[in-house]
């Protein structure tokens, strides 16, 4: 079942590929089929979850695959990993039906996205490094291709970054999965296996040195400050659908791997490096939030909302690594918080750039300086964009209050330090409603005249997006009650 | 009537208003919007009415550990109906006065108001903190309606953003909450340990001080008066701001428990009851007049909360709301058919529609001060606990006493006074400066300020026994009742300042014409220094992070250039060299290969004798 999950859009991609005179339209419409496939077994996968327990994982697989260094094709799914694979899965659907009105090379950029999809969901339902880098690696590949083919502007040079930058972060990443491996005995590459071992406890240097290698591979790709500066142009020339799914699903696969490896495979390093963590999580909010506050370009501007909403994350899972008396319950709220935040900014932040995608469509500019009084001729688009913009500075009744209350009051109760980030959600909001100003009130002119309201296929990608954040900022239950099980876990192992 | 019936009334409560006010937003109907919003408004009073006669508790499982969980308390079975009446009264006039975009303003009020009822039923932190910033965020949608004029959406945006910087201080709470295992819900806050207790009263006063719009916060209040008068009449009455004072009766044991929490709001109260009354007393716009006074009369609510008195200060929340509902209504109607609220332009406005004339003096009479209206009696119980705490606390509320009863006699003078011949075009240059006024006042607009008026007359009752005293005893407190010496005097002195404004015009400092110069302040120490760093960072950002990563690029280029060049010139030089050398040698060694056997001859000879010579020698 799983394995169907993940390999299904791969199936699709190489459809689009070798069925001969396939036509644009039947390419868009297999797309998004096979993306609702998708998502219909994610959810089916959802309703039969029980939570595995500790060492263990749901509908797991495992398959031979390179023995002579013990690395297998192994998945399964936990608390942390189903929400994001369903966050991934809500998230292409989108991009698949705002793309239905699209004629550039419909049939290539179908399959580029399947194929992405199937990356991203065997990347969080990995349970083997080898494995992981692989997807770490192609989910690279596949990035580049889309901004480089189907982006705007400088889109080579980004591209070129994009891949570069990150890439060179992964080679970071597999030092560190090397020497995980060498230090194991036996030797292995499973991650089962390892957070069981813990094969760096008692040796602080090698460990604090793997650890280093492991944080630097992820902090590029989440990206935290100060490695986060491909981010801007990478989404600036990306095309919408490019965009949503880099930061709503990319940009998750490196906090992922701060719960998902570093933390349960490297406790004792994590606990001794866990106050550096905590402060780039401080100074990304910080940091991003400001950046994001001084800029004129729209799409630049929510670029650096995501380096500050992920520096949340990286805060809580740093606060986690902190062992006070009696914190228990803090820190696995704060983890749980994190897993909520990488949810939640997916939702989110692909609506917000999907959302972008029809100013640059419309108008040929992201200039928020070009609009104004555009929720005279396009009221459908100024609801959803407020809609997005509050959910995205925290407003309680959407997901990312869930988030980030738990975020700050877990973090808060075990590092009181942590209370200086609490000025990123005031800057937040001071740019939301800025843009929201600049871009909707005041007398329609500039680029907003003739600017034609949402399209159906614009609306029904966008509006299902928020409608979910909505749903987890309102009744967040049915997701806390799978990640907290989840978090609880990491916290203990982390602790041991 | 069963226990669950009571349940599921409190619920919906909150979630009618809620989802009626979000499908009138979203979908837009805009002919059904107004019978649906008054139906809502009127099922959702009629529930308020249910709800705090049965009392019910309910929750549902939320996060962190805690529940979304509302309750009716006899403190919120009093402040529930009054939001929930006031909300109906404010539509319903708004029905009449709001002609475009209905939908749409149906819609948000609906939304605003749930966030109210929310508000104050919310019985832990995080359902709290929920309620209290949608209502934040559906003030900025509302203060900014009318999104044409640009001014207008950034008052909404200082309005939101003050208020959220002041709400960081319950994002704080939380972390304190959970750190002193007292845990989330309100009645335990009191309850967490010693240290983070006053972390947790700390962030729950700086929080309720922004929405109450007390010192240094209030300028927003200021700006919110860009909004449509129907929003400003539910903002500062029974919602938003309100609910700032509120927050501080509901959590007063937590204020006092620390021991100098209670003591620093009373102060905050009284002071803001003061200045802001001096800033309303200097004003010329009549909102701008009213939104000063609702953070003066705030000041009494929050002073009551820092002295313990629920009892007082929650009737003086519940008689404000009326009194200013009413008198925000009444300037949003002279407004409507003037088009002007300045107080010159509104000069004799009572004479020509007395029945708004009366009803808004009633108000008026009651914010004066003057027994036996609402006002009086409630502001009197609150003074008292001030009188039994600190003869300089009392004091200060005295004088702000006095001076809410001056404001009044402004806006009195103004709205009887007759216009002198000289005056005439004075007056008239003051119409239709704002919008085109109507001419004309409706049944729907003065029905609402009917009731209204009555509330402002009878609330008082709340503070006075008997009815007063059961309430105290309801939420557990000891009646206290001033002494007849006090208020006879309290309403003395309102007299007599009436009569002092009505003889002679109150000076107006610079100062308190412009709220205190208090947004100038918070422009020039916050929002300009934060702008300032945040385009440095970006500049920094562009010129040294990412010229960094470049030229870390650029820098692998030319030493790869480098390499290339050692690789062509030396490694493959030697090669090259090597392979030169190898050449000649052959060319050398080709040499005496000529073909001629006479060479070979020679050849032969040579090492022959070469070959002895070396035999000879080495032996």
């Amino acid at each position: 079942m799983l394995s169907l999950i993940i390999f299904l859009p791969l199936l699709g991609a190489v459809a689009l590929v070798v069925i001969p005179r396939l036509d644009g339209a039947a390419a868009r419409w297999l797309w998004v089929v096979v993306a609702a496939a998708d998502l219909a077994l994610v959810t089916g996968l959802w309703l039969a979850y029980e939570p595995p327990g500790a060492g263990r994982l749901a509908f797991e697989e495992r398959a031979r695959w390179i023995p002579g260094v013990d690395s297998s094709y192994h998945v399964g799914v936990d608390g942390l990993s189903l929400p994001l694979m369903a966050m991934t899965a809500v998230i292409f659907l989108a991009c698949a039906v705002f793309a239905l009105r699209d004629q550039d090379r419909p049939r290539t950029r179908a399959a580029l996205f399947l194929f992405l999809q199937s990356v991203s969901l065997g990347l969080f339902a990995a349970a083997d490094l080898i494995l992981f880098f692989l997807f770490f690696d192609l989910s690279i590949v596949g990035m580049y291709f889309v901004i480089a083919g189907w982006g705007h502007g400088d889109r080579g040079r980004s591209a070129m970054k994009f891949f570069l930058y990150t890439f060179l972060g992964s080679l970071s990443l597999l030092a560190g999965f090397i020497g995980l491996y060498v230090a194991a005995e036996p030797h292995t590459f499973d991650m089962v296996e390892l957070a069981e071992q813990t094969p760096l406890d008692g040796s602080p240097t090698a460990g604090g040195l793997v650890l280093a290698a492991i944080l630097l591979g992820l902090a590029v790709k989440t990206p935290t400050v100060p490695f986060h500066t491909w981010l801007p142009p990478a989404h600036t020339d990306a095309p919408a659908v490019g965009s949503a799914v880099l930061a709503g699903v990319l940009l998750k696969m490196g906090t992922y791997g701060f719960v998902r490896i570093a933390m349960p495979m490297l406790p004792e390093a994590w606990r001794a490096w866990a106050w550096v963590v905590l402060v780039v999580g401080i100074v990304s909010v910080v940091y991003g939030a400001l950046v994001a506050l001084a800029q004129t370009d729209l799409k630049r501007m929510i670029a650096y909302t995501s380096v500050n909403h992920m520096g949340y994350v990286v805060l809580a899972v740093g606060a986690a690594g902190i062992l006070t008396e009696g914190t228990a319950q803090a820190r696995s709220v704060a983890v749980t918080g994190a897993v909520t935040q990488m949810v939640s900014h997916g939702l989110i932040t692909a609506a917000l750039f999907l959302l972008v995608g029809v100013f640059w469509e419309r108008a040929g500019t992201y200039d928020l300086g070009s609009y104004g009084g555009l929720a005279g001729p396009a009221p459908r688009l100024a609801t959803l964009f407020a809609l997005g913009a509050f959910a995205s500075l925290g407003l309680p009744g959407l997901s990312g209050f869930i988030a980030e209350f738990q975020v700050f009051a877990g973090s808060i109760a075990v590092a009181p330090v942590t209370a200086i980030a609490l000025v990123g959600l005031l800057l937040t909001a001071a740019l939301f409603l800025r843009a929201l100003q600049r871009l909707f009130s005041g007398p329609t002119d500039g680029a907003s005249r003739g600017f034609g309201d949402l399209r159906p296929a614009e609306l029904w990608s966008v509006a299902p997006l928020l409608a979910l954040s909505l749903l987890i900022g309102v009744l967040p239950r049915p997701l806390l009650g799978v990640v907290e099980p989840a978090a609880d876990l990491v916290v203990q192992l982390v602790g041991r | 009537m069963s226990q669950s019936t009571a349940e599921t009334a409190l619920w919906l409560l909150v979630l009618l208003p809620a989802l009626v006010g979000a499908a009138l937003t979203l979908l837009r109907p805009q002919r059904a919007a107004v019978t649906a919003s008054l139906v809502t408004a009127g099922v959702t009073a009629a529930l308020a009415l249910f709800v705090s006669v049965t009392g019910p508790q309910v929750g549902v499982p939320f996060m962190a550990g805690s529940h979304l969980a509302l309750g009716v308390d006899p403190l919120s079975a009093l402040v529930v109906p009054t939001i929930a009446v006031v909300t109906l009264l404010v539509l319903l006039f708004s029905a009449g006065e709001i002609q475009r975009s209905r939908a749409r303003f149906h819609g948000l009020m609906l939304l605003f108001a749930a966030g109210a009822l929310l508000t104050a039923t919310a019985q832990t932190l995080p359902a709290l903190l929920l309620a209290w910033e949608v209502m934040g965020a559906t003030s900025f949608a509302l203060v900014g309606f009318w999104w044409h004029e640009q001014r207008r959406v950034r008052a909404g945006t200082t309005a939101f953003l003050v208020t959220r910087a002041a709400d960081l201080g319950l994002y704080l709470a939380g972390g304190a909450a959970l750190a002193g295992g007292g845990g989330l819900a309100l009645t335990d806050l009191s309850a967490a340990d010693d240290a983070w207790r006053h972390v947790l009263a700390g962030g729950v006063l700086v929080a309720a001080l922004g929405k109450a719009a007390q010192l240094p916060f209030s300028f927003w209040l200021s700006r919110a008066m860009e909004g449509p008068s129907p929003v400003s009449a539910l903002l500062h009455s029974a919602a938003m701001v309100a609910m700032g004072g509120y927050l501080l009766l509901r959590t007063e044991p937590l204020l006092a428990s620390t021991g100098w929490a209670g003591p620093a709001a009373a102060w905050v109260g009284a002071s803001t009851a003061l200045l802001l009354g001096a800033v309303a007393l200097a004003q010329q716009d009549l909102k701008q007049l009213l939104a000063a006074s609702t953070s003066a009369q705030l000041g009494f609510v929050v002073m009551g909360a820092g002295l313990g008195t629920v009892g007082g200060g929650a009737a003086h929340l519940v008689a404000h709301a009326s009194t200013k509902a009413l008198l925000f209504l009444a300037a949003g109607a002279w407004l409507n058919a003037l088009g002007t609220k300045h107080l010159t332009g509104l000069r004799g406005v009572a004479r020509r529609w007395p029945l708004v004339g009366w009803a808004s003096t009633l108000g008026v009479l009651s914010l004066a001060g003057v027994a036996p209206l609402a006002l009086w009696a409630t502001k009197d119980a609150v003074l008292a606990a001030a009188l039994a705490r600190s003869p300089w606390l009392f004091a200060v509320g005295m004088a702000a006493a006095a001076l809410s009863a001056a404001y009044s006699g402004r806006i009195l003078l103004a709205v009887w006074g007759r216009v002198p011949a000289q005056d005439r075009t004075r007056v008239k240059e003051h119409l239709d400066e704002e919008q085109p006024g109507t001419g004309h006042i409706g049944l729907l607009e003065r029905l609402p300020m009917l009731a209204l008026a009555l509330g402002a007359v009878t609330l008082g009752l709340l503070a006075l026994p008997p009815v007063g005293d059961t309430f105290a005893r309801a939420l557990g407190e000891e009646p206290a009742h001033p002494g007849m010496a006090e208020m006879a005097g309290s309403a003395g002195i309102a007299l007599l300042m009436l009569a002092l404004v009505w003889w002679r015009p109150p000076p107006r400092p610079r100062l308190a014409r412009h709220w205190l110069g208090l947004e100038t302040a918070a422009r020039t120490t916050v929002v300009v220094p934060t702008l300032a760093l945040a385009r440095a960072l970006a500049r920094f950002d562009d010129r040294v992070l990412d010229r960094g990563v470049g030229a870390m690029a650029v820098g692998a280029i030319s030493v790869a250039r480098q390499v290339a060049a050692v690789d062509d010139h030396r490694v493959d030089g030697l090669v090259e060299g090597l392979a030169a050398r190898v050449r000649r040698l052959g060319q050398v060694a080709r040499r005496p290969q000529s073909g001629q056997l006479h060479h070979y001859y020679v050849q032969a000879v040579a090492v022959l004798v070469v070959g002895v010579l070396l035999l000879l020698t080495v032996r």
